[in-house]
């Protein structure tokens, strides 16, 4: 699955890259710079923990379709 | 031998979407329109150049589809929509109506900026001389960058500000077509696909609008044959007058190029792709060699910077951050703040910025370094580029 960012909503509280360091950088002015790979099975809770806690809920998760 | 070669009627700048046709349109089923456009290969004239039967087959298959002519062109460096629809608001009148009746809509509703009264005024007349058997709504949007964006043109005209969304309005059943596509629809419906075909180029067939500015005799708006070189489009507009330095193709979204890399490509997509570039919506603007890129790139950037519809982080802090590089000559900072800035808005703003930053810094590297060293080749030169005025978004 991908991690993705609804940038209108996003404020910068850059929760996203304290729960998720191994895929979450931030921009200098707080923003995250997200992977466009998909995210490894293992980083699937702490992704799932991420999205449910952005204090703006800017953050979702995209399924891979088959 | 010059005789010979003037007797070829050639007939390459006849106009199209410029000439009015009193005309009726034929009626013609829904399905032979929809096979008529797909067969014309018609893409999408306000810039981003979609299939324009593969937008309409996908609006067709809503609930309730409704129709939004956008004139808004909220680019102060292209004329093209309000020409057209101040000279033959008629044949965009017509693209619709086909629109309305290929997607199965009952409602049209015309957008223009507000800043050009004399457009509406051409409009409301062009309606009220006719009747469609459509119900009809016009409305006046802030003349601002992102105005135009279909998603911030359908936020507005719901009622919020005209600034962009994430929605893509045709998978939401709204139709949100240029005014100068519905134009060349209207053409179709007319005359047919074929008939279409004949100017252009296989790939990119068709006539289009350019807006033509900067160091040419007569700047303004013209209808020419996609396919034809730079060049030839320059002598529609009374040729060069003076030394072309470099091109700002595709308006403020666009890419600066070196007038010699473009001079004699044709003007199509697939000729500009080679240098990063795109026709956009087709405004060209001619920097002459006693002008400074570096300064005008500079105002553009600082203008688009304050078009921020001021809702995604890394286009409120990244724009400015540009401009702010620009402005002082660093060209490092300019190039890591790229990815930093380039496709992380709602829409293409900080994108459409980035592309036009990177390439004034390459284009204009020399006139940089001379910066640099105190001097300026356009000192002389009034500011070239138009930026807008408006502020605000309701």
């Amino acid at each position: 699955m991908k991690i993705r960012v609804n940038p209108i909503l996003c404020d910068g509280y850059g929760q996203c890259a304290e729960l998720l360091p191994e895929a979450v950088r931030l921009d200098e002015w707080g923003y995250p710079l997200l992977p466009a790979e998909p995210l490894p099975r293992t980083l699937e809770p702490s992704a799932r923990r991420a999205v449910a806690m952005c204090p703006r809920l800017a953050l979702s998760l995209e399924e891979k379709r088959r | 031998m010059s005789a010979a070669v003037a007797a070829e009627p050639r007939e390459r700048t006849a106009a199209r979407l410029l000439a009015p046709d009193p005309s009726p349109l034929p009626r013609r089923s829904r399905r032979e329109l929809l096979a008529e456009i797909e067969a014309s290969g018609l893409t999408g004239r306000g810039g981003a150049a979609f299939p324009t039967a593969r937008k309409l087959a996908t609006v067709a298959r809503a609930h309730r589809p409704v129709v939004v002519v956008n004139g808004v062109e909220g680019e102060p460096a292209s004329w093209k929509d309000k020409v057209l629809l101040a000279q033959n608001p008629h044949l965009v009148v017509d693209g619709a109506v086909v629109a309305a009746r290929v997607v199965g809509a009952h409602e049209v509703t015309f957008a223009v900026g507000r800043g050009n009264r004399s457009v509406r005024t051409h409009l409301e007349r062009a309606l009220a001389e006719r009747s469609d058997g459509v119900e009809v709504h016009l409305e006046t949007v802030p003349d601002r960058f992102v105005a135009g964006e279909e998603s911030a043109l359908l936020n507005f005209l719901n009622g919020g500000p005209a600034k962009p969304t994430l929605e893509k309005p045709y998978e939401r059943g709204v139709l949100v077509q240029n005014v100068e596509t519905l134009a060349s629809v209207g053409l179709v419906a007319r005359h047919g696909a074929a008939w279409f075909r004949q100017r252009g180029t296989a790939d990119e067939p068709g006539t289009v609008l350019v807006t033509v500015l900067g160091a040419v005799r007569t700047p303004g708006v013209a209808e020419v044959e996609l396919g034809t070189t730079f060049r030839e489009v320059l002598q529609r507009f009374g040729g060069l007058t003076a030394f072309p330095h470099a091109l700002l193709v595709g308006g403020y979204f666009g890419t600066w190029v070196r007038a010699h890399d473009v001079l004699d490509l044709p003007l199509t997509n697939v000729a500009l792709r080679p240098l990063g570039a795109r026709l956009g919506a087709r405004t060209i603007a001619v920097l002459p060699l006693d002008a400074c890129g570096v300064a005008e790139s500079a105002r553009v950037l600082r203008y688009l910077a304050n078009e921020s519809a001021g809702q995604c982080g890394p286009c409120v802090f990244g724009i400015p951050a540009m401009a702010d590089a620009f402005e002082r000559l660093d060209v490092d900072r300019l190039r890591r703040l790229a990815p930093l800035v380039a496709e992380r808005g709602a829409c293409a703003h900080p994108t459409g910025a980035t592309r036009f930053a990177a390439s004034a810094a390459g284009v204009f590297a020399d006139e940089i370094e001379r910066h640099r060293a105190g001097g300026c080749s356009g000192a002389a030169h009034p500011p070239m580029l138009p930026l807008g005025a408006s502020r605000d978004w309701r």
